[in-house]
């Protein structure tokens, strides 16, 4: 495609990717190299003369110990963990099924229902956290890990059931008439027949909505008060900040460890998540 | 459909089953347990917080009903006008640069290369990672004291002294823009990647036959192909960042001299911090106009796109 000499390419695509990947990624090798620096390297002001920005010569494991020793990070983990897990098997359950009904079945007010929840789709958290905080209080839900349980499935199962009507309405109508000719009844094609073709969007609806539980804020913040039952998130914003006093390195320790998990999550399913992410999009 | 009457007959002995056969109850009963969460959760929530932002009440002191109280007095705070014009600005801003270059990285990566497929794995990392764990690695960039940006800016000779990225009032939103579009461009790219991706390329060539610059063959040809995705990419993004929280939270907590709060931050500091309940209700509310705009632009623009 690209006709003309070798500095071209390099001055129109490589160079310009190169710095895109460069910015994009350089937050986190800061991340990483301040996680192993010790903390006399790392209270070093910029303008001093051994300031050394990119490299340390000292590595210390020192921040990741404290922050298994000295606050609950471990258990901000398994918390995060859990509540990423249930919360995602409840949507992806609600969603498949639903989608399922609004993809392939003619019942009175599909269309309104499907737009319904759309809409929901779009419903920020910010606009319902404060009666939702008392609503929970009142449920007596509050510093639980179910106060998040049962709402991050508000803004996931939208989510998972857009995204699955999409794929659901891919399948060809002819796979579930045979098998329903064959004596299968609507529920059992639906079960063995549909389901079965429609993994993929099922792993891709799953894993979205697992990366986006585990990125959520601010219910966790407004819900959760004490510190062993905090997610990661929370954890390290309101335990590693004392007053004007930031922990930089147990900080920045914490926010590598708690990226982790879902790194590994997406990167065994990049192409998964690229086609949810894409597939949410395309509506 | 002729199968489901054909069905009626096959025996079938349990009639719970039997109801299921009926696309009617299926329906129904397969969108119950989504029903009753969002019911339960979103809509009862929303009507709460329409009573809620009505009335008086404050943490652990139950209000009196005070009608449009609140919005009267919100509208007349200088702290929460200046909230509303941050968040517009917030997000015109991010927006028009986070598709600019969200199509420039798309357009880098649409061709084959060594190494693609790793690359944009790469490229969706800050998209993927907490939000409020990669604005915390900013944070540190941006710290007055040990700034990493400002050493490379003063190595290249740029800058002579210190730049006080989020302690300058008129500084820290250019700040929270800047790590706003670095989250937001990986989304865009990525979207309208796999819309260019569905653009044949037959029709570049065709162009390009008839003499079509590289330029032009990007106006005529490319944009309005790609103009679907685009908007809805842009519909999602300016929701999520019209209601964007975690950023600001983070970095300045709306400060300084609350200079920076957008709504989400006002309504946090208002409702949880100060303990105004109804205010802060009040305050999620306000934002809710701009949203339904917004949402209905998307919906008649989807349909519009649907019946064509």
């Amino acid at each position: 495609m690209i006709e003309g000499a070798v500095w071209r390419k390099w001055v129109f695509y490589n160079i310009p990717l190169i710095l895109f990947v460069f910015i994009l990624l350089f937050p986190f090798y800061w991340m990483i190299i301040t996680t192993f620096r010790p903390d006399g390297e790392l209270y070093r002001p910029w303008n001093a003369v051994n300031y050394q920005p990119f490299w340390t010569n000292n590595p210390t494991l020192d921040h990741i110990l404290y922050l298994f020793e000295e606050t609950s990070f471990g258990r901000w983990m398994v918390n995060t963990m859990f509540i990423a897990a249930v919360s995602t098997v409840i949507s992806l359950f609600c969603g498949v099924l639903a989608g399922y009904a609004l993809a392939r079945l003619n019942f009175p007010y599909a269309g309104g229902l499907g737009t319904a929840i759309f809409v929901t789709y779009l419903v920020p958290q910010i606009l319902l956290f404060i009666p939702l905080a008392e609503i929970i209080r009142n449920y007596r839900l509050g510093d639980t890990p179910w106060a998040l349980i049962l709402t991050y499935p508000t803004f996931l199962i939208p989510f998972c059931t857009w995204l699955m009507m999409g794929y659901f309405k891919a399948i060809p109508k002819e796979l579930e008439e045979c098998a329903r000719i064959d004596g299968a009844s609507r529920f059992k094609a639906m079960i063995y027949i549909i389901l079965p073709v429609a993994v993929p969007g099922i792993m891709s609806a799953g894993i979205f909505a697992f990366t986006l539980s585990w990125n959520e804020f601010l219910y966790a913040l407004v819900f959760l008060s004490s510190p062993e039952q905090k997610t990661v998130p929370v954890g390290v914003t309101s335990e590693l900040i004392r007053g004007d006093v930031f922990f930089w390195g147990p900080l920045m320790a914490g926010a590598l460890l708690g990226s982790i998990p879902v790194a590994i999550v997406y990167s065994f399913f990049v192409e998964h998540y690229v086609s949810g992410l894409t597939g949410s999009v395309k509506g | 459909m002729a199968v489901t009457a054909v069905s009626g007959v096959v025996n079938r002995p349990i009639p719970r089953l039997r109801r299921l056969e009926d696309e009617r109850w299926l329906a129904l009963s397969l969108l119950t347990p989504t029903a009753i969460l969002l019911g339960l959760f979103i809509a009862y929530p929303f009507f709460e917080g329409v009573m809620l932002s009505m009335t008086s009440t404050r943490v652990g002191i139950d209000g009196q009903f005070v009608g449009l109280k609140n919005f009267h007095k919100i509208w007349n705070d200088s702290i929460f006008r200046t909230s509303v014009w941050n968040t517009f600005w917030y997000t015109g801003v991010t927006t028009v640069f986070k598709l600019a270059l969200g199509l420039w990285l798309a357009m880098l990566l649409n061709r084959h290369f060594r190494g693609k497929a790793l690359v944009r794995a790469f490229i969706l990392l800050p998209f993927i990672i907490p939000t409020v764990l990669s604005t915390f690695a900013w944070k540190w960039m941006f710290d007055p004291t040990f700034s990493v940006i400002n050493w490379t800016l003063f190595q290249l000779g740029i800058i002579t002294q210190r730049i006080n990225w989020l302690g300058d009032p008129d500084l820290a939103m250019t700040s929270i823009i800047i790590v706003n579009i670095w989250r937001g461009v990986p989304f865009f790219a990525i979207s309208l990647l796999a819309g260019l991706q569905t653009i044949s390329p037959e029709l570049q060539e065709a162009a390009a036959i008839d003499g079509a610059r590289p330029w032009q063959r990007f106006w005529h040809v490319t944009w309005p192909l790609l103009l679907p995705v685009t908007m809805v990419v842009v519909l999602f993004s300016v929701i999520q960042t019209f209601a964007d929280f975690q950023l600001v939270y983070i970095l300045t907590g709306g400060g300084p001299a609350n200079a920076t709060h957008l709504f989400a931050t006002y309504a946090y500091q208002i409702g949880i911090g100060t303990g105004l309940l109804s205010e802060g209700a009040a305050i999620s509310l306000a934002m809710f106009p701009f949203l339904f705009l917004i949402v209905v632009v998307q919906l008649l623009y989807i349909r519009r796109v649907e019946t064509r």
